[in-house]
């Protein structure tokens, strides 16, 4: 699966807010890439736009192989089948009037062949598979926990037997211990169903446990990209560093120095040229206004920097 | 050392239509002039109704059934309102989570501070504005002058949060209660806001109750720990101690259960579910998940001294 895109939201005419900005990935079968960064970075975004429930400005979305951006409104829709998502906020992605079967009946009604009888017995089994029970398929989303309902969007989103599962902060809105739960049963999943992950997330922790490759996002694009252990240890571009430095480590004796970066994130309507860390960045140099090298500064770990 | 704040024994119930929530049960903590005690807990552990109850902020159907609450020689829960009406943002302030939505969203952000130093004799009313603006730039704000103009809508939420900062430590009080302060910030974000959150504590002598369920903003910013689960206060050490040498079940269980982003781990979540505390079991309220439990653990546990400045609140752990 690959996605070349670059994504221009229209906000007023003529300024565009650039929510992403060319932007290519690759998300190996059975491999669950992390796209991390700080609000405005546009991973977001790119998450909806591999679903198409963005429409990228230009760009590819190649899955499998076929491209995604090609395809018309129903052979987009019966490819959904293969690509779910699961959301931030686990009330809002449940339709209240909908019991947890019903809901995770959906995806299997709209997108599969299979028989009422035949569905049923998929509801139960993934129902099982989350660590819910068949016990609570008749209760409502206001009857269940927030860790509960989080478990019915990833039931949900697992029921048609995707090949790739998008999950845009799945924990975020999770109590630190339900966190840990989530995050556990979608290893257990990856695992048992040798799902693909896309996980877009700003916790790092979570990202450093789940996933295989990090991707790094900072206004638009990319700018580092690694395997998981190799960009917690070796973080090479001053972003990264930066964002790792501020992430308290839960050991009062642990030597940690903040790496600041001046000021705030400019907004997405302005973009400096060259790098756009730049007026941030306590390393910039006049080259920097010069657009951005990737360098490959390890065996698959990439970084856009002039200075790395 | 005197504690500059003493809570013991509160108990905080919630008249709802499905019964009585207990929410509080029995909870202790204490903190010292210039501190910084982290008060850790999940959702549903107390710690907001005991920050609430400490500012005498609880409304009905909250009640505070007992206990006492010692700042400065009073106890807090027997002064008329009129009196902690002089203690509230003076002495005591707060920092709550949403900071967006804390602030008076009709009013520019300075003259919210001018109008609390007015009010709390911080200022007299000519000086006030300027005062505004000097704590304005000491909360890191740039362009103070300009941004005291400004509304809240017209700021970031790390600028708000900022701004209540700098409201929260205008009238230099002795202690500052910080309720979840960096939720929804970006990650650095939050880590300047706490940054700033100790360095003016250090340079105002101000103590600080950082409640949070970070337990990475804890090992880094505070002096002192305080453990809450269900409403009941598990164990309180100096921060060193607890993450080296844990002794209540949950919060070895807490520690165990927390992904870490400097190394490779196998993060185990607490068993079990946080009990309703509606119905709440008798005695320690994590008997039910816990694997020391025993046939004592369903009558009341006090904290007891198990080291120097070490309580913990379980039969099960060894010492003194």
């Amino acid at each position: 699966m690959h996605f070349p895109l670059r994504s221009l939201i229209p906000w007023r005419a003529p300024r565009l807010v650039h929510a992403v900005d060319g932007v290519s990935l690759h998300v190996d079968a059975g491999e669950t890439l992390g796209l991390v960064g700080e609000s405005g970075c546009g991973k977001s975004t790119l998450a909806r736009c591999v679903l198409r429930l963005i429409e990228p400005t230009a760009g590819r979305i190649r899955f499998a192989d076929t491209d995604l951006t090609a395809l018309g409104d129903e052979d987009m829709r019966r490819r959904r089948r293969e690509i779910q998502m699961v959301f931030q906020d686990p009330t809002a992605s449940l339709n209240p009037r909908l019991s947890v079967a019903a809901t995770v009946d959906e995806p299997l009604a709209l997108h599969t062949p299979l028989t009422a009888q035949a569905r049923r017995a998929r509801v139960d089994e993934v129902l099982e598979e989350v660590g819910l029970g068949a016990g609570l398929r008749d209760r409502y989303p206001h009857q269940l926990s927030g860790g509960q309902r989080q478990r019915v969007n990833i039931a949900r989103a697992i029921a048609s037997r995707p090949r790739l599962v998008v999950l845009d902060e799945p924990t975020s809105a999770l109590d630190v211990s339900l966190r840990a739960r989530v995050i556990l049963l979608l290893g257990e999943l990856k695992r048992a169903l040798g799902m693909t992950y896309l996980f877009i997330s700003h916790d790092l922790s979570t990202v450093r446990y789940l996933c295989d490759r990090v991707a790094v996002m900072y206004l638009g694009v990319v700018v580092e990209e690694a395997p998981a252990r190799e960009l917690f240890d070796h973080p090479a571009h001053p972003y990264t560093r930066a964002l790792l430095s501020c992430i308290p480590i839960p050991d009062p004796d642990a030597v940690q120095e903040r790496l600041a970066l001046a000021g705030e994130v400019p907004s997405p309507v302005d973009i400096p040229a060259g790098c756009r860390l730049r007026g941030r960045c306590p390393l910039a140099q006049p080259v920097c206004a010069e657009p951005v090298p990737v360098r490959e500064v390890a065996p698959g770990h990439t970084v856009a920097c002039h200075l790395v | 050392m005197t504690p500059l704040l003493a809570l013991e024994d509160l108990t905080v119930h919630f008249d709802t239509e499905d019964g009585v929530v207990q929410a509080v049960d029995g909870a202790a903590l204490a903190v010292g002039p210039g501190e910084v005690v982290g008060l850790v807990g999940e959702s549903g552990s107390g710690k907001s109704v005991t920050a609430l109850a400490i500012l005498r902020l609880l409304r009905p159907p909250a009640r505070v059934v007992s206990g006492r609450i010692r700042f400065d020689g009073r106890d807090l829960l027997a002064l008329s309102e009129e009196e902690m009406r002089s203690v509230r943002g003076a002495q005591i302030s707060m920092v709550f989570q949403s900071p967006r939505t804390s602030l008076n969203p009709v009013l520019p952000v300075g003259r919210q501070i001018e109008r609390l130093l007015v009010r709390h004799g911080g200022a007299a009313p000519g000086q006030a504005k300027a005062r505004a603006v000097a704590m304005l730039r000491e909360a890191g704000i740039a362009e103070p002058e300009r941004r005291a103009g400004q509304y809240a809508h017209q700021l970031s939420g790390g600028m708000c949060q900022r701004v209540m900062v700098a409201m929260a430590l205008a009238t230099n009080p002795r202690l500052l209660i910080a309720d979840e302060p960096t939720t929804g910030l970006d990650v650095s974000i939050a880590a300047q806001i706490l940054e700033l959150l100790r360095d003016l504590g250090r340079r105002t002598g101000a103590a600080i109750l950082l409640i949070t369920h970070d337990l990475g903003v804890v090992a880094r910013l505070c002096d002192r720990v305080v453990v809450m689960h269900a409403g009941q206060t598990v164990e309180w050490a100096p921060v060193r101690r607890l993450f080296h040498a844990p002794a209540h079940p949950y919060t070895r269980a807490l520690i165990r259960s927390i992904p870490r982003v400097d190394r490779e781990i196998a993060m185990e979540p607490i068993p079990g579910a946080v009990p309703s505390l509606l119905a709440p079991p008798h005695g320690c309220r994590f008997a039910p998940r816990c694997d020391l439990v025993r046939a004592e653990c369903t009558a009341h546990i006090p904290l007891r001294e198990i080291e120097a400045e070490h309580r913990v609140a379980c039969v099960a752990v060894e010492g003194r």
